[in-house]
């Protein structure tokens, strides 16, 4: 198979595991189950498909097999309560006579993921799994926790949006709002810390979580703050080629050349972000999205706007007081006034002990304000914080810390 | 919870130790060390020499054998321990990812079995 073929084929897997799950947990509220009946209608497509052909319509063939199996194992009545979704089953089986109803149930499926009875942590690789069909060792490396525990965690989520009976609708309008920022956040906690100036830390599903984002739009395209969730993480997409050097080095955001950003995903986070402002909603990854651009204006024109950056900033702080946002505020306030933004990042101190960009900050501060031996030994605990081994090797040769 | 973060490195990264390349290995240990010092989870632990300077000892049916070097042949050599106290193995691994040797050989985390009477 060729690269091309392949990639396509991924495609279009993706693309139906988590519409056929959805829909067939549309009906049993039992993701496990669904889980289990799906792998095995895959099995036996990858058994009979390659001898008889591939049916005309996959999906359709991929969603009676698991349906059929699904309903196998509810007859058999392996669990006490499984009597009434094999009734709704076996209902909705005979109402549909062959006939695949083919609606998008997706949606539904993100919001029992990010429901607020879910534990927040596990409600990303819950979203990833689910929608995406990844595997629960991947996930667990890019949340930098055991396979197994990862593993135990999906579990415990899926066996509670069983019991506790989390329905499996669009929330009411009065709660959509948060119930879309929810799925928003857990998109982009699959995304991960990957900012330029930050350190990223576990693997990377950046792919992965832009793929959510886009899914999200298509199905809510009245919804600014996806657009916006997009731009961000295209913008720091396009600057990827270019935080290395030819030599591997790390090149902060500053420093980078423009002309090694990716055009495409750069002028698509552009143009996301001003259709998004037509809606007049602005939101907290509008901002964010827009803080990037300015960055990039910045690093374009060679002319950082460090006023017009805290400005953004203090109406990110507003909508969303993260401590990143904060960092954030002090590291653009400190080209206009360094001692201000010092005193800032202290009152930040106590929540900070062990957070990476808040010593790299702090190390960033103190240079500006002309406090060497104090940018040094801030820059030798960020790196010693690092996970990132060319962020590391940066903070330790700009400062002349770790001696 | 106490664990114990083991150490392990690629022979090219044991031998960056005693290069030229020397002050950026100390360097990024030092710091990642220092930073764990900082956050008062140390409970113990040291660098260890090079592998090169190990003896290794085991008894077979009453008889002592003496051998040169580490234990047996392996892709990457402990270089190093330390105990640490953090909540959970979560943090653990959060610290284990830290070590300049995660990504130039491994890290082991083993919670340390409590003592009896505990």
């Amino acid at each position: 198979m060729s690269d091309a073929a392949r990639r396509a084929a991924e495609g279009a897997a993706r693309t139906a595991y988590g519409r056929l799950l959805a829909m067939l947990v549309a009906r049993s509220r039992d993701i496990a189950a669904a889980e289990d009946a799906l792998a095995e209608a895959l099995a036996a497509a990858l058994a009979t498909w390659p001898a008889r052909g591939v049916p005309d319509n996959p999906d359709a063939w991929l969603f009676t097999a698991a349906r059929r199996s699904l309903g196998a194992v509810r007859a058999r009545g392996r669990t006490a309560d499984a009597g009434e979704p094999t009734l709704a089953l076996l209902d909705d089986e005979r109402a549909a006579a062959g006939e695949v109803p083919f609606g998008d149930e997706r949606l539904k499926l993100l919001f029992v993921c990010t429901h607020p009875a879910i534990d927040p942590a596990v409600q990303a690789p819950l979203m990833l799994q689910t929608v995406l069909g990844l595997d629960a060792d991947r996930i667990a490396a890019r949340f930098l926790v055991s396979p197994a525990a990862m593993g135990q965690r999906l579990v415990r989520a899926k066996r509670r949006i069983r019991e506790t009976g989390i329905a499996f609708v669009i929330p009411d309008a009065d709660r959509l709002h948060d119930r879309v920022a929810a799925v928003l956040a857990a998109i982009y906690a699959a995304y991960g810390s990957a900012h330029d100036d930050g350190d990223g830390g576990g693997s990377d599903l950046g792919e992965e979580a832009i793929w959510l984002a886009r899914l999200v739009r298509e199905l809510l395209p009245e919804e600014p703050e996806a657009d916006g969730l997009l731009a961000l993480m295209l913008f720091c997409e396009a600057r990827r080629p270019a935080r290395r050097d030819a030599g591997g080095n790390y090149v902060p955001l500053g420093e980078q050349d423009w002309q090694r950003w990716q055009r495409a995903p750069f002028l698509e986070a552009e143009g996301l972000l001003r259709a998004a402002a037509r809606h007049g909603r602005p939101g907290r990854f509008q901002i964010e999205a827009a803080i990037q651009s300015l960055h990039a204006q910045g690093v374009i024109t060679g002319a950082a706007n460090p006023a017009a950056l805290t400005a953004l900033y203090d109406l990110l702080i507003a909508v969303a007081p993260t401590i990143g946002a904060r960092i954030g505020r002090a590291a653009a306030r400190a080209a206009i006034d360094p001692a201000a933004a010092l005193a800032d990042l202290d009152s930040l101190a106590p929540r900070c002990a062990a957070h990476q960009p808040w010593w790299a900050t702090r190390a960033h501060v103190l240079a500006l304000a002309g406090d060497s031996a104090g940018a040094r030994a801030a820059a030798t605990t960020a790196a010693g914080l690092a996970t990132d081994r060319a962020v590391r090797d940066w903070l330790l040769a700009r400062y002349g810390g770790g001696g | 919870m106490q664990y114990a973060l083991l150490y392990n490195e690629t022979p090219a990264e044991i031998a960056r130790g005693e290069t030229a390349a020397a002050p950026e290995y100390w360097g990024a240990w030092n710091a990642y060390m220092g930073a764990m010092a900082a956050a008062g989870i140390m409970r113990g632990g040291n660098a260890l020499m090079p592998p090169a300077t190990a003896t290794t000892l085991r008894i077979t049916d009453g008889k002592w054998q003496v051998e040169d070097g580490p234990f047996a042949d392996t892709k990457e050599q402990l270089g190093g321990f330390v105990i640490i106290d953090v909540a959970d193995l979560d943090a653990a691994l959060e610290w284990a990812a830290r070590a300049p040797c995660a990504s130039a050989g491994s890290v082991e985390v083993r919670p340390v079995m409590p003592s009896p009477g505990q």
